[in-house]
Formats: structure tokens, sequence, C-alpha cells
């Protein structure tokens, strides 16, 4: 029986692309390895490679077709004395097999390539299938809170004049012009980090800025994260303004050491004589199926340290003008970005500088009922939950806190004052989380106007795990957060 | 590459007193190209050759998987490198032990894990390897002596390290390999190890597997020197390039630096010079090398071919033998993933466990 070559997914989040190229021709000889066809998806080409051996009896996909979805058979391969003749019940059969594959994973407990939504999953390029094939409609009908991004209807910033013009961009395109406007703008300001310059970023974050600005501002660095902060620690407190990429955030633990003990705390050691003006950013956070040493968020760890400023933003125009503000702080900025926001597109004020204000929370949804803190990808499942929570009578007020040090109190504590409760959303773990700070200060600023406990949804307090319906329950999802809401509003 | 450690020494065979000789010096060795002499048994060339395909045609079966999107995450393949983890296990005495990072799969076969296991740890299902929560890049079995399966590039340097300072301390006579990549050497803690290694004389091989790249970035772009078999030098620790596409010379090599540490000479380093075929993990288009370097590698050094065309030219097996051969290993890779993909995922209560004892 013929073979089927069935269309291969890039990450688990992609749904379809397009054969580019037939690199055999029917009846060529094919042996396991051969690169048979090329696949394209808008990030990236692959080779298919033949798992088995023998003769390529017949294309099915002719080279060009546009959105072959993954596990299509898109070939037959004719084993060892078969010939053509096997070929017209081979079409057959590969068509009832490939419904077989389909329904392979367990229909309740789909793996992360349909459900896990925004999560892309794979390092190296292309990681961001995710964000861009799937329809806000799939997205909603999953649940997931990792999705299509839900569009705040936020008031503009105060500082965009009336009737600017916003241009839709990409978390990852947005970052990448913040960087470009600030090193066209300042001398000093490099980037440096593993894969940043020819391989243009490993999640494509810097593409085209060594094209632009060069081998010596653009600066692939050997894999040595303890090493490259500490030089450019050292080249911040001579004056330069680094941008530190890690690949991503787990990867700056070894790292930690130049990032607390030297950036943060060198102004204050040296009386005010040595300010250390350096960004380190990169994916922070989950991102899909990577497990527990690739998966993690920092925002408690980095948030507790005095001398840093740690920004953590949801919307690709604060991604680019809190970067921008970032590189132009005095002090050491650590800027968590995350891999399943990459790829999301959201209106961007076109201005020849915006910049976002650090330290400055931003009412996302305004509401009366109950107020749901977030920040980062936790946005997406607070945004998700208010309109979920609307159907049913409870406005909820939704705050992009954007940075996580210094907190802006007072927005929060103005909100609470309003709904009387409040639900904080993090990925990182409950103890000694930011949630937890959070609570600390509404008990300290607003206890009296409270009228239930504040209450956080996280990351379950375990390492990630590897298996998809494991990790969906580690991490914290939409139901949880309209389940708190509605358990502070006294409506379970 | 290969070629290249075969320049650099004129070919003349090294006894193992010899390169033990060469430890006290201060300027490592590279006795790769004396190597190229070594032959194998009959029943050692079908060992290998069995052994180097079943690592092939699991990964080839692991990456379709992947495709279908039956295994997520990163899944970084090991073909073309299969000599290196073959031929040093077959240096090795049972009960020494492996570490690696996350181009694992093919060390796991290697120390005899169960292909279903593994497989089923791929597919995230409950009878894997570590019960479908550590995925590719994080294995382990205690029963086979492998170690994991590491996710962070250089942490096993450390905890190889370790696992050998133990072995020392209990006075058992084990050696431990600890497998890293040419991107890894540039960590600071693989020279921190390689200090304590040498000083407190641990019975540690370093394995250095040179595929060329660490992602994107060829050994020239990231290493200040790229002879990394010299990389102990300001230790004193003897290291040799190898052609870690002939199973023969990796073998040859690893018998003579697992015989230095376990004689309590210390550690050893050896560079096995190989090549990744496929991208750093499942999504890398590989635009940073051209096709024709990968295909040159493929078709001129290829380590499964070169034991194939052996065994036919002297006689030790038939095409038709092979053929067997290769079918025997296809049932068992189609069995594991058959296995992998049928095996239900963890019970949802499995969320909770092993976090402490
Ligand atoms: C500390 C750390 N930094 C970065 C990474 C991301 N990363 C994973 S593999 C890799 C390349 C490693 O290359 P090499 O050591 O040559 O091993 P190979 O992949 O070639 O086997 C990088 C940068 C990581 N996992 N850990
Ligand atoms: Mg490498």
């Amino acid at each position: 029986m013929p073979i089927e070559v069935l269309m291969p997914a890039l990450s688990p989040t992609m749904e379809a692309g397009k054969l580019a190229k037939w690199l055999k021709k029917e009846g060529d000889a094919v042996k396991s390895g051969d690169v048979i066809a090329e696949i394209e998806t808008d990030k990236a080409t692959m080779e298919v490679e033949s798992v088995d051996e023998g003769t390529l009896g017949k294309i099915l996909i002719e080279e060009g077709a546009e959105d072959v979805r993954v596990n299509t058979p898109i070939a037959l391969i004719l084993g060892e004395g078969e010939d053509a003749g096997a070929l017209s019940d081979g079409a057959a059969q590969a068509g009832a097999k490939q419904q077989k594959t389909d329904a392979e994973p367990p229909a309740d407990e789909p793996t992360s390539g349909g459900e896990a939504a925004a999560k892309s999953a794979v390092e190296g390029a292309a990681k961001d299938e995710a964000g861009g094939k799937q329809s806000p409609q799939e997205a909603k009908a999953t649940g997931s809170a990792a999705a299509a991004p839900p569009q705040p209807e936020a008031l503009p910033e105060p500082d965009v004049p009336e009737g600017t013009e916003m241009v839709s961009l990409t978390v990852r395109e947005a970052l990448r012009d913040a960087m470009a406007e600030e090193m066209r703008a300042d001398e000093r300001v490099f980037l440096m980090g593993e894969e940043v310059a020819e391989y243009q970023g490993a999640y494509k974050v810097s593409q085209g800025l060594l094209d632009e600005f060069g081998p010596e501002r653009v600066i692939d660095t050997p894999i040595t994260e303890h090493g490259f902060a500490g030089v450019g620690v050292g080249a911040a407190l001579a004056g330069l303004k680094p941008i530190v990429e890690f690949m991503t955030f787990n990867f700056a633990m070894q790292a930690m050491d130049q990032i607390i003990n030297s950036a943060a705390k060198t102004n204050y050691m040296s009386g005010g004589q040595m300010s250390c003006s350096i960004v380190f950013r990169g994916p922070n956070g989950a991102a899909a199926r990577v497990a527990a040493q690739h998966s993690q968020d920092y925002s408690a760890w980095y948030s507790s340290v005095p001398g840093l400023i740690v920004v953590a933003p949801y919307t690709a125009a604060d991604f680019k003008g809190l970067l921008k503000a970032a590189i132009r702080d005095e002090n050491p900025v650590v800027f968590l970005e995350n891999e399943i926001l990459y790829g999301q597109s959201s209106p961007v004020p076109k201005l020849d500088d915006y910049v976002v204000p650090i330290g400055k929370a931003k009412i996302a949804r305004p509401g009366k009922d109950v107020t749901i803190v977030a920040w980062s990808i936790g946005m997406t499942y607070a945004l998700k939950a208010a309109e979920e929570l609307a159907k049913e009578g409870i406005e909820a007020e939704v705050i992009d806190l954007r940075t996580l040090r210094p907190m802006d109190t007072d927005t929060i504590i103005a909100s609470v004052k309003k709904t009387g409760r409040c639900v904080t959303v993090e990925e990182g773990w409950a103890q000694s989380g930011v949630g937890a700070e959070i609570a600390a200060r509404i008990m300290e600023r607003a206890f009296d106007w409270l009228d239930a406990p504040v209450t956080r949804v996280s990351g379950k307090d375990v390492p990630m795990p590897y298996a998809a319906n494991l990790e969906k329950l580690a991490l914290p999802s939409v139901a949880e957060v309209v389940e708190a809401a509605k358990a502070v509003c006294y409506r379970s | 590459m290969a070629a290249t450690a075969a320049k650099k020494q004129p070919p003349k065979r090294e006894s193992a007193s010899e390169a033990a000789k060469s430890t006290s010096s201060a300027q490592p060795e590279a006795h790769g190209a004396a190597d190229a002499a070594v032959t194998f048994s009959k029943e050692e060339e079908l060992h290998a050759h069995r052994e180097m395909l079943l690592i092939r045609r699991f990964e080839e079966k692991a990456g379709q998987l992947y495709g279908m999107g039956l295994i997520g995450g990163f899944c970084h393949l090991y073909i073309g490198q299969e000599a290196v983890v073959i031929g040093m296990q077959m240096a090795l005495t049972p009960g020494d032990q492996v570490i690696t990072g996350y181009r694992d799969h093919g060390h796991m076969l290697a120390c005899e894990m169960d292909p279903k296991g593994v497989m089923a740890e791929l597919t995230g299902r409950r009878s894997g390897y570590s019960k479908g929560k550590g995925g590719s890049m994080h294995m382990f079995s205690v029963e086979k002596h492998f170690y994991g399966g590491h996710g962070i590039v250089g942490a096993q340097v450390s905890l190889g390290t370790g696992l050998a300072f133990a072995n020392k301390y209990r006075k058992n006579g084990k050696v431990t390999l600890a497998y890293f990549g040419d991107g890894a050497t540039n960590q600071g803690q693989v020279y921190e190890s390689f200090n304590m290694a040498k000083l407190w004389k641990l019975p540690i091989v370093y394995v250095i597997e040179n595929n060329k790249y660490g992602m994107g970035t060829s050994v020239e772009r990231a290493s200040s020197t790229t002879n990394l078999s010299h990389r102990g030098a300001s230790f004193d620790i003897p290291g040799e390039q190898v052609d870690g596409m002939d199973v023969r010379a990796v073998k040859a090599a690893g018998e003579r630096a697992v015989r230095h540490a376990r004689e309590g000479n210390g550690p050893y380093i050896l560079e096995m010079i190989t090549y990744r075929y496929r991208g750093h993990s499942m999504s890398d288009p590989a635009k940073y090398r051209s096709k024709e370097e990968v295909q040159k590698m493929r078709e001129t050094h290829d380590p499964i071919e070169q034991i194939r065309k052996r065994l036919i030219e002297e006689g030790h097996a038939s095409e038709d033998d092979l053929k067997a051969v290769d079918k025997e290993v296809r049932d068992i890779v189609n069995a594991a993933a058959e296995f992998a993909s049928s095996d239900p995922e963890p019970d949802p209560s499995e969320l909770w466990t092993d976090v402490l004892r």
C-alpha cells in the first residue's frame, strides 16, 4: 500500500502553510532523509524530508498551493515492489487514514496545537504561527485565554493628540521599531545577545537591525549569559546604553548576580556617582509545551528588587512606548516580554516619538463591580473574563499594570475604592507573587473599602509540566478568573 | 571538519600508555588521527550499525510525529551525530553514568532505555519516562544510569562533575560521561567545573559534541579559539579531537579517555567533530548554512553509510541482511510511535505529585 506523506507542522500551532516547491518529481526514487519538498509559512521555510523509502508515486498537492492544512496528504510513496497501479486505491486509503490521524489526540483533551491557542512553541525562528493564524472565533470557541488578543476598549493615552493615525503592528514589530528609533536617536544605544544579529533574533524581534546599524551596534554573543550581562553592565557603568537581550528570561537566571548585585545596586553603593542605564529584555513566562526549565514567570522575582525598574506590557503600543522609555531611562530596566504575545497585533499611534511613561497603570476596561489587575499575558485572561462577566451583568474594571516596579498603587486603590473587590491575575506562582504584593497594598490602603477578600488567580504551585493536559491545568484560565470575580461579588 | 583533525597529526598509532603520558604535559594532544587505523570486529560493526540505525529511525519518526502535532514544544533531533553516543557507549563499563543536554534522545537509546518510554515522553503521555511531565528535554533513568536530559546550556557539565565527585567519594570505580555542545563550551560553569575536576582528580570524561553550530551561530563566530579539545589546557586536562562521524575512532578515543579517568588521573576531554543534519530544533529554517554543506556531510561522512559500506565490502553482511536489520529497527520504532500515540495523557492528579518527596 502506498505510504502517504503528510503536510507537516513547523510548530504545534501551525494550521496551514504553502507548499512552496517540489524537489522530487513523480517517479523519482526517495530514501529516508531525502528532502522532497519545501513548505513555507509567513515566518519560515522548511524542508520536508522523507521518512520512508521508495518511489515518489504521486504528487497530490501541486507546488505553489497556499493554505495547505497540516496533515493533509501531499504525496504518495510507493514501497518496494509496488507499481503505480497501487495508487488509485492508495489515494482513497490515504484519505481514510488521514481522518484517523486527525482523531488521534483525545478530543476532550486536545494538544496545544488546537487549544493552547496563541502559544507558539518552537525555539528558533517561526515562533508565532499561533497568534497570527487562529481566528478570534476559534479562540473564543476553545475558551483559551491566550488566543487572539481581546482589544481593550482603551481610552487613548492622554498624550496622543486627537485624530492621530493608528497602525496595526505586531508586538514583535513594535519592539523592533522602538529599538531602531532609539538607536537612530542615540549613538550610545546598542543591542547585544544570543542570535540577535545574523539570525535576526531567536524570535525574530531584532529583524533588520543588523542591516541598519551594523555589527558594531548589533552584536551576537556566545552562549554565556553571566558573562555578557556583566559586560553589558560594565559598558553601562562606562556611560553606554546597552540593550541586553536574553533569548528567554529563563536563561537570565545564569546572569542573576550581575543583574541584581551589579546593575541594581551600583548607583546606591556609589552614593549616586555611577548610574547604570541598561535594559535587560526578552520573553518571560510560559511558552507552549517547553516544560519546567523553559516556562517560568519572573515578574515577582525582579519586582522585589530595589534599584530595578520592571516593565511588563501587553499591547503593541505599550510595548513600543515603554521600551523607548526604558532605553532612555537612566536606571537598569528589566523589560519582560512574552513569546505568545509577539505575533499579536494591535493599534499603535503613528507618531515620530511615541513614549509611554514608566510607572503608570492603565484602565484597559472601565467597570464598577470588581477590579481585575493584570499585566502582560495575564491581560488576555483578564479581558476575556471581563467579557464573560459582562454577559452575566458584572462590570469588571480591568487594570493593565504595565509597570511592576515602581507599582502604580494609586490607580489600583482608586479602582478598589469604587468596586470594593479585587482579583489579581498572574502566570507566576502565588507565594510571594505580585498578586500577594497587590493584596497587601490594598489591605494597607483600602481595607475599609473592601467588601470581600482580595483573590489571586495564579499559576499552580508546581513546576511547569510538559503534557498538554497538565500544562493547561498548571496555567491560569479565563474560567478561573471568572469564578474568582463572581466569588468576590458573592455571585457564585 | 573531521579532515582537519586528520591533517594535524601524522597517522601514528598511539598506545594507551602513551596517551596517558601526554596527560601530564600542559599542552593537550590530539590523537584522533591515530584512530583511522582502528578496526572493528564483525560483531562490533554489526552492533554499532544497528544501534546507530535505531537512533536514526527513531529521530526520523519523532520528526514526523512532531509534524503531525503529536509532539510539542522543543524537539532537538540527533540525526547525523549517532556515531558519537554509540562509540562512547561501547567504551563504557556497565554502571558508568551518562548526562547530557536537551539533544538527548540518542543518548537515552544508547543507554538502552526503552524506545516506547522515550517516545511516550515525547508525546507527553503517562507511560513516558517522566510520566509525561518532562518532555523531550527532560528524561532520566536511574536504572540505566542516565542522569538527563537538561535544558539549560552548560548546566549538565557541573552536574556531571558532581556525579563524578560522588563516584570518587564512594570509591566505586565508576566513570561519568558529560556530553555538551560546542556552543555550551563558552559557558562559565564549564571552566569552573574543569578546574574542580582536575583539582580533585574526578573520574569524568567531558565529551564535546562539536556539530559546528550552536543554534544559528557557527563555532568560528562564537569562540575565540576553535580547537575545543584545548579548552582544558589551562587546567592541565588532556584533550583530543576525534572524528565523530567514525564510530571506530570514537570508541578508541573513548576507551583511552575512560581508562584515564578510571585509573584516577582525573578528567579527560574528547572533542567529537560531528554534524547535525536537521535544524537546531524543529522549526529552525537553518538559513545560516548552505544546503550544499549539509548535503556534502551527508554524502561523504554519514556515520551509518560508512559502516554499511564496510559491512558489505568486507562481506560481513549482504544487502538483504541489512534490509532485515532496517526492518527490525523500523518495527521497533513504529511500535514505539504506536504506543506513544495511544497511551493516555497523565491523570490530572499528576499535576500535584512529585514536587517534593
Ligand atoms: C543558558 C541557556 N542559554 C540559552 C539557551 C538556548 N539554547 C538552547 S540550545 C542552544 C544552542 C546550544 O548549542 P550547542 O551547545 O552547540 O549544542 P547543540 O544544540 O548544537 O547540540 C541555545 C542557545 C539555553 N537553553 N540555555
Ligand atoms: Mg552545537
